[in-house]
C-alpha cells in the first residue's frame, strides 16, 4: 500500500510527529489503517473484520436514531469506604475522569431507535475499563425506571470488566438493584435488548446483561464470568481456542446473535419494532 | 489448627490444664497460681477478641470446625428432607437444599456447603458452585412461592467456580437468572452469612428481605487474596485488602448492606457451635416474624425497595 510506505518512509526520516496519529494498526492482522476509514467502517478492521473497541459516544451515534438522543446521565462517584490501595480512590477517580472526559462509566439517555421511543444506556470503557460501581448501577436503574414510566424500550451496551473493587460491596448490591429493576419493564411488557461487547465479564454479565429479552453479541469479543487469566490460573491448564469469545457463547446457548457491528444498528431497530407495545399491528 | 493470633491463647490454656492435672493428681495445692493463670487468659481473650481486624475475622469466618450450612440446619431445623439435583443437568454438591421445619413453620432452606474435611471439600468443590447449584437454588425458590412456605438462604462460599464447564454451561447467566428469581418471591425470604460471602457467588442467593451476618463472617465484591493481586500485585498483601474493602460484619451494617449482625461467642463460631446455631435461630425467628404482617406483593415490593437504595453517588 502506497500510504503504508509513505508512513514508514516519513516516520524514518523523523518527519512530521502528528503523522502517526491518522493511523491505527489491527490488533488482529497487523494492518496500518488510514483512522478516517476506521472511523467511517464503526471501527471495524476494513481487511479482516476485526472488532476494535467503539468509544461510547460513538457508539450512541451509531444506535440512536439522528437528532433523537437526550442525556440523561451525569452522576458522580463518592468515595464511601475511603478505599486506598496504591493510591487514594479519589485520585484515582480523577484520572479516569480526566481520559474518559466524563463522571464515571457510563453515558445514557433517551432516544428513538429505528422509530421506537427507547432508553438507550451504553457503559464506556475508557473510564476504569467499564468497571460498575453505584454510579453504573444507579444510572442503569434509573434509565429502565424511566423507561417503564415513559413506555420505552431498553438498550443497554455492556463493556465492562465487572464490579468496582473501590465500593467493594455497594458495587456487588448494584447487581441485584439493576436486576431489580428490569422487573418494572416485565410489568409493562418493553422489550429490553442487551449488546456485549469486548469485554465484558463479571458482576455485569452476572446481572443485568444476561437477563434481556434478546442478547446480541458483537464478533470475537470477550464475555464470561469469571476472567481467563483467573480461570486459568484455578484450573492450571491452557484454554480452549476461542473460550469465552461470542461465537462460543452462542454454540453454547447464551446469546441469540452474534452481530457484526455495521449491522447491529438495523437488528437491534427490527427487534424493537417486533417487540415493542406501541408498534403492535403496524407496518414499520 | 490453632490460626495463628489463637496460638497464646490456646498454649495458656493447655498450660492451665496441665497444671490443674498435675494439682489433681499430686494433691499440692495450686489455686493461687491457677487464678492467675486464668484471669491472664480472660486478658488475653478479651485483647484478642475485642479488637479483632478485618483480617483475623476473614481467618474466624474460614476456621475449621465453623458450622456450616447442614450443620446450621441439623442444629436449629427439624424433619430436613434434602432434595437434589437442578433437573437439567446434574447434581452440585457445593449448594445443598430441601424442606425443613424451623420452630413448627414449614420451610424451603438452601446454601452453600463447606467440607468437613479435606475428601469432602473436594466432593463439594470448597462450596464453589456450578451453573447446577444455582439452578438447584432456583427449583427451591419455585418450591417455596408455590407452596407459600418462608426461604431461608445460607451463604458460606469463596465464590462461584471459575473454570471452563462453568462458563461453557453459563455461570454468569445462572447467577443474574438466581438474583431474579429471589428477588421475585412472594413469600418471606431471609439470607444468612454464615461464613464466607464471596461476590456474585453469594448474592445469587443473598436477595432476602433481611440479610442477617454472623458476628464474624465477611461479605465483598471480591475476596481479600484476590484483591490484593490485582490492587496491590501480591496476594500476600491481602491483610490490607480485608481493611480496605470493610468487608466485615459491621462494616456492611454500617452501609446498609446487611439489617443485623447475629453475634459469635468469644473467640469465634468454632469455638463454641451450639451457642452460635443458638443465635442463629433466635435471630432467624426474628426476621420471619418482622416480615408476618407482610402479603405476598408487599414481600416483593419491601424487597424491591431495600435493594434499590443501596448505592453511594454525588448528583
Ligand atoms: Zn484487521
Amino acid at each position: 500500500m502506497a500510504l503504508e510506505r509513505l508512513f514508514r518512509r516519513r516516520r524514518a526520516q523523523g518527519e512530521a510527529r502528528d503523522i502517526p496519529e491518522l493511523w491505527v494498526k489491527c490488533p488482529k492482522c497487523d494492518a496500518q489503517i488510514y483512522k478516517k476509514d476506521l472511523e467511517t467502517n464503526l471501527h471495524v478492521c476494513p481487511k479482516c473484520g476485526h472488532h476494535l473497541r467503539l468509544p461510547a459516544s460513538k457508539r450512541i451515534e451509531m444506535l440512536a436514531d439522528a437528532n433523537t438522543f437526550e442525556q440523561m446521565t451525569g452522576l458522580k462517584p463518592a468515595d464511601p469506604l475511603g478505599f486506598v490501595d496504591t493510591e487514594p480512590y479519589p485520585k484515582r477517580l480523577e484520572r479516569y475522569q480526566k481520559e474518559a472526559g466524563r463522571p464515571d462509566a457510563i453515558v445514557g439517555g433517551r432516544c428513538t431507535i429505528g422509530g421506537v421511543p427507547s432508553v438507550l444506556l451504553v457503559m464506556d470503557y475508557a473510564f476504569a475499563g467499564g468497571s460498575m460501581g453505584s454510579v453504573v448501577g444507579e444510572e442503569i436503574t434509573r434509565g429502565i425506571e424511566r423507561a417503564a414510566e415513559e413506555n420505552r424500550a431498553v438498550v443497554i451496551v455492556s463493556v465492562s470488566g465487572g464490579a468496582r473493587m473501590q465500593e467493594a460491596a455497594l458495587s456487588l448490591m448494584q447487581m441485584a438493584k439493576t436486576t431489580l429493576a428490569l422487573d418494572r419493564l416485565w410489568a409493562r411488557r418493553l422489550p429490553y435488548v442487551s449488546i456485549l461487547t469486548d469485554p465484558t465479564t463479571g458482576g455485569v454479565t452476572a446481572s443485568f446483561a444476561a437477563l434481556a429479552d434478546v442478547i446480541l453479541a458483537e464478533p470475537g469479543a470477550l464475555i464470561g464470568f469469571a476472567g481467563p487469566r483467573v480461570i486459568k490460573q484455578t484450573i492450571r491448564q491452557d484454554l480452549p481456542e476461542g473460550f469465552q469469545r461470542s461465537e462460543f457463547l452462542l454454540k453454547h446457548g447464551m446469546v441469540d446473535q452474534v452481530v457484526d457491528r455495521r449491522q447491529l444498528k438495523e437488528t437491534v431497530a427490527q427487534v424493537l419494532k417486533l417487540l415493542h407495545p406501541r408498534t403492535v399491528n403496524h407496518a414499520g | 489448627m490453632p490460626l495463628e493470633f489463637e496460638k497464646p491463647i490456646e498454649e495458656l490454656e493447655a498450660k492451665i490444664a496441665e497444671l490443674e492435672g498435675f494439682a489433681a493428681s499430686s494433691g499440692v495445692d495450686l489455686s493461687g497460681e491457677l487464678q492467675v493463670l486464668r484471669e491472664r487468659l480472660a486478658q488475653l481473650k478479651s485483647e484478642t477478641f475485642d479488637n479483632l481486624s478485618r483480617w483475623e475475622r476473614v481467618q474466624l469466618a474460614r476456621a475449621p470446625g465453623r458450622p456450616t450450612t447442614l450443620d446450621v440446619i441439623g442444629g436449629i431445623m427439624t424433619d430436613f428432607v434434602e432434595l437434589s439435583g437442578d433437573r437439567t443437568f446434574g447434581e452440585d454438591a457445593a449448594v445443598v437444599g430441601g424442606l425443613a421445619r424451623l420452630e413448627g413453620t414449614s420451610v424451603v432452606v438452601v446454601g452453600h456447603q463447606k467440607g468437613r474435611d479435606t475428601k469432602e471439600n473436594i466432593k463439594r468443590n470448597f462450596a464453589m458452585p456450578h451453573p447446577e447449584g444455582y439452578r438447584k437454588a432456583m427449583r427451591l425458590m419455585d418450591l417455596a412461592d408455590r407452596f407459600s412456605r418462608p426461604f431461608v438462604a445460607f451463604i458460606d462460599t469463596p465464590g462461584a467456580y471459575p473454570g471452563i464447564s462453568a462458563e461453557e454451561r453459563g455461570q454468569a447467566w445462572v447467577i443474574a437468572q438466581s438474583i431474579q428469581r429471589m428477588a421475585r418471591l412472594r413469600v418471606p425470604a431471609i439470607a444468612v452469612i454464615l461464613g464466607e460471602g464471596g461476590s456474585g457467588g453469594a448474592l445469587a442467593i443473598g436477595v432476602g428481605n433481611r440479610v442477617l451476618i454472623l458476628e464474624n463472617a465477611w461479605y465483598s465484591v471480591i475476596s481479600p487474596e484476590s484483591c490484593a493481586a490485582i490492587l496491590w500485585r501480591d496476594a500476600k498483601e491481602a491483610a490490607k485488602a480485608a481493611e480496605a474493602l470493610k468487608l466485615s460484619a459491621p462494616d456492611l451494617l454500617s452501609l446498609g448492606i446487611v439489617d443485623k449482625i447475629i453475634p459469635e461467642p468469644g473467640g469465634g463460631a468454632h469455638r463454641n457451635p451450639s451457642a452460635t446455631l443458638a443465635n442463629i435461630k433466635q435471630a432467624l425467628l426474628a426476621s420471619l416474624a418482622e416480615l408476618s404482617h407482610l402479603g405476598p406483593e408487599e414481600l416483593f415490593e419491601d424487597r424491591y425497595r431495600r435493594f434499590r437504595g443501596l448505592g453511594h453517588y454525588q448528583s
